[in-house]
């Protein structure tokens, strides 16, 4: 099966066939990383090219050891976002990159909606690194692959996300993929943290984390951007870690074989207790190799492969 | 020259006309109107000035179409919009008169601002142009502009229109100050600290797309509060752009207490709806944003009974720079003088409004509350005149537009309804070459 799309951009848009292929080819994946000789020559020839608005290192890592490890050629770009500083648009950039000949372009981009415009103006694939705060589609998969690593299903799983829903991309991109696969989710945060209407996309809603995480499967925590602080979304990262933060103690809520993820990077001691962190549930570092297979899988299927 | 009209569909709500007639227009006013008048006029003789006959069969013939909220650009931003260019946008629209809005740069919120508009209004030619001054010194919400010198130049009303004006009490003395000059004050409703940051309506699909939202009661907050001002201090206030289900009931029912509130809303609101943003398509970011489907129907019924007075386009152009970015960082605006007949229309299709009452709102009506004697084809009034197809099919090719701007989301719709000629102070201004 070929995966019948020129661009990654989102979960929402994607099938569940086209979810269960990126997710069946990357498990393909994870035993060339395991090689001696971690390479193939699959996507030899092929330009990938990471264009990062936003710094990430994690991410765009991840991508660069993906796309070295199918033997592409890589070239990063890192630029500062500006709304104000005149100059090159970013559709500017867009049509001199294109003029390059690159095979697909990795996007990060603060402001939502930016890949959907590069797709727009550009004939490569486009894959959406993460929009401001309304999709990380690579984070969804991997995490969606580890929960089938781990819990060898996704369908009829409870999966509580806890955070800051109404900023966050991951949280959007997993409600969107995990209740496609069949997942019942939950998520947990202070309702200034609640976007309107969040429960219209087929989640549950709590606002104390207790009942959020009750006899879940697996909990995901967000991380939590400290700056919100200014604008009253809460009082102090004090009160956020007593009421929202996962301790051992909530864990108990939770099902014996729960498993705990995090997008990363996380703030120790603010949304997960160091104990958790480094805990026996904790599934974080296997995210990370997921992401590498996972993005080796999209690099793999948008360049044609099947 | 004299011009003679004959033969169209005269619909004029002012002296409740609509009946197929004549209109002789002499030395550019309405001189008579009535059936098969002859050509030559009342007052025929061999002396009598070259006459032009307009054939109107199956055409309406409107009062000159007013649109009281647009923005120019000039001075300041004449790469977007020049009061020229807007004035033919204007009359390619049907418009015959407009109000433009003072956030040039400079702002209007001075005299000789006020003049350098109206002169260049005069150079054109073209439209009746109508100055909005700012409230507050540079819209800045503090001190008042010099209303009484502003009217004297030709301010017909006053307004910080793409802010809002925060404070209450500036509020309340704008609306005291401004009834003593008998001009309204027209207010872009809309609390900043609830709108902060935001770049859609606040609702399923801000969360669908991780946009920030703007909350409906940003603007309702400020309806409430502006009607309150209002009805305590027995001033005129006139909303901006109503484009929510709780503004649209806040007016209504200050209405029926007396309180003397006016309101317009513009064709995006009645036209589309939030979910339109699922692309990201820049085109459709203005303030206030498109709103639900809910907030839709009830635009609809406010138009239909009554509570929103007027049409406007809040014409507002900007160009690709502004456009052509992040949709987080695009401006705010579309333009609507050369769309809005062709989309108002449609009420009447949709048995919204009836043709009368759409005349109303988006002639007579916007022409009563800026005190314009305008908006009515009785005999000895300014032969401003709006000439119809409303049988006329055609699709919005935005590459055709007169505005110098091209942001239009409508670009390709299918619409019906196209003006033919448009007549200010009795010349033949347009005429369609299609
Ligand atoms: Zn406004
Ligand atoms: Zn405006």
């Amino acid at each position: 099966m070929k995966l019948a799309r020129k661009d990654i951009l989102g979960i929402r848009d994607l099938a569940v066939e086209e979810i269960n292929l990126i997710l069946d080819t990357a498990e393909s994946f994870i035993e060339v990383s395991t090689r001696e000789i971690k390479k193939v020559p699959t996507l030899r020839g092929v330009t990938v090219m990471n264009l990062f608005y936003e710094p990430s290192t994690r991410t765009r890592t991840s991508f660069e050891i993906a796309a070295k490890r199918l033997s592409a050629d890589t070239i990063n770009i890192s630029t500062a976002t500006s709304s104000v500083v005149k100059g090159e648009t970013f559709i500017d950039t867009a049509k001199n990159l294109e003029a390059m000949n690159p095979d697909i372009i990795v996007l990060r981009h603060s402001a939502a909606g930016a890949p959907h415009m590069l797709s727009r103006v550009v004939r490569q694939s486009v894959i959406n690194a993460g929009d401001g705060a309304h999709e990380h589609p690579t984070q969804a998969l991997l995490d969606m692959m580890t929960i089938r690593e781990k819990k060898k299903r996704i369908a009829g799983l409870k999966v509580s996300i806890v955070g800051d829903i109404a900023h966050s991309r991951v949280a959007r991109s997993n409600i969107y993929g995990l209740t496609k696969m069949g997942a019942k989710v939950t998520v947990g945060g202070p309702s200034t943290m609640m976007p309107r209407f969040i429960d219209r996309l087929g989640v549950e809603v709590h606002h104390h984390v207790d009942d959020a995480i009750r006899d879940a499967d697996i909990i995901m925590m967000l991380r939590i951007q400290t700056e919100r602080q200014d604008m009253s979304v809460f009082p102090s990262l004090r009160e956020y870690a007593n009421l929202f933060g996962l301790n051992r103690k909530r864990v108990a809520l939770a099902k014996e074989d729960v498993i705990i993820m995090h997008p990363g990077p996380m703030n120790r001691g603010v949304e997960i207790s160091p104990d958790v962190a480094d805990g026996p549930y904790s599934v974080i570092l296997d995210q990370v190799t997921n992401g590498v297979a996972v993005r080796m899988a999209l690099l793999y299927l948008l360049s044609g492969g099947n | 020259m004299n011009l003679l009209i004959k033969g169209g569909r005269v619909v004029d709500p002012s002296q409740e006309l609509d009946a197929k007639m004549d209109i002789l227009v002499e030395n550019g006013k309405i001189s008579k109107i009535g059936k098969d008048l002859p050509a030559g006029g009342a007052k025929a003789s061999r002396k009598a000035p070259a006459i032009q006959v307009l054939d109107a069969h199956n055409l309406l013939v409107l009062p000159g179409l007013v649109d009281m909220h647009t923005h120019l650009r000039e001075p300041g931003y004449e790469y977007k919009e020049t009061i020229e260019t807007g004035s033919e946008a204007a009359l390619a629209g049907g418009f015959t008169s407009i109000a433009c809005m003072p956030n040039t740069d400079p702002i209007n919120d001075n005299r000789s601002v006020t003049e350098f508009i109206i002169r260049q209004a005069v150079k054109c030619g073209l439209v009746n142009v109508y100055p909005v001054a700012a409230v507050s010194k540079g819209s800045e919400g503090k001190g008042l502009t010099e209303f009484g010198d502003l009217v004297e130049a030709g301010a017909v009303a006053f307004s910080d229109d793409g802010k809002p004006v925060m404070t209450g009490g500036l509020m309340r003395r704008a609306l005291e100050y401004a009834g003593s000059f008998g001009v309204p004050i027209i207010s872009h409703c809309e609390d900043a600290t609830l709108s902060a940051g935001g770049l859609m309506n606040e609702g399923l699909t801000s969360t669908e797309l991780g946009l920030p939202g703007i909350p409906s009661i940003s603007e309702e907050v400020m309806v409430a509060r502006d009607i309150l001002i209002a009805g305590y201090t027995e001033a005129a206030v006139h909303i901006a752009h109503v484009s929510t289900a709780g503004s649209v009931d806040l007016i209504r029912e200050a209405k029926k207490r007396g309180v003397r509130v006016t309101a317009e809303t513009a064709p995006h609101y009645f036209c589309l709806s939030e979910e339109a943003l699922t692309e990201f398509d820049t085109r459709l970011k203005m303030n206030p944003p498109l709103r639900s489907v809910g907030d839709v129907a009830a635009i609809k019924k406010g138009l239909w009974d009554g509570t929103l007075d007027a049409i406007a386009t809040d014409h507002a152009p900007q160009s690709s720079i502004e456009k052509e970015v992040e949709f987080e960082y695009a401006a705010n605006g579309i333009i609507g003088l050369e769309t809005s007949l062709a989309l108002s229309l449609r009420l009447v299709a949709e048995d919204v409004l009836t043709l009368p009452q759409l005349v109303e709102k988006m002639s007579l009506n916007p022409a009563k509350i800026l005190r314009l004697n305008k908006g009515t084809l009785k005999p000895g009034a300014d032969a401003d005149i709006t000439i119809v197809d409303p049988e006329k099919a055609w699709t919005v090719d935005v590459k055709k537009f007169r505005s110098k701007s091209r942001n239009s989301p409508f670009g390709g719709w299918q619409l019906k309804g196209k003006v033919i000629h448009t007549i200010v102070g009795g010349t033949v201004k347009y005429s369609n070459k299609e």
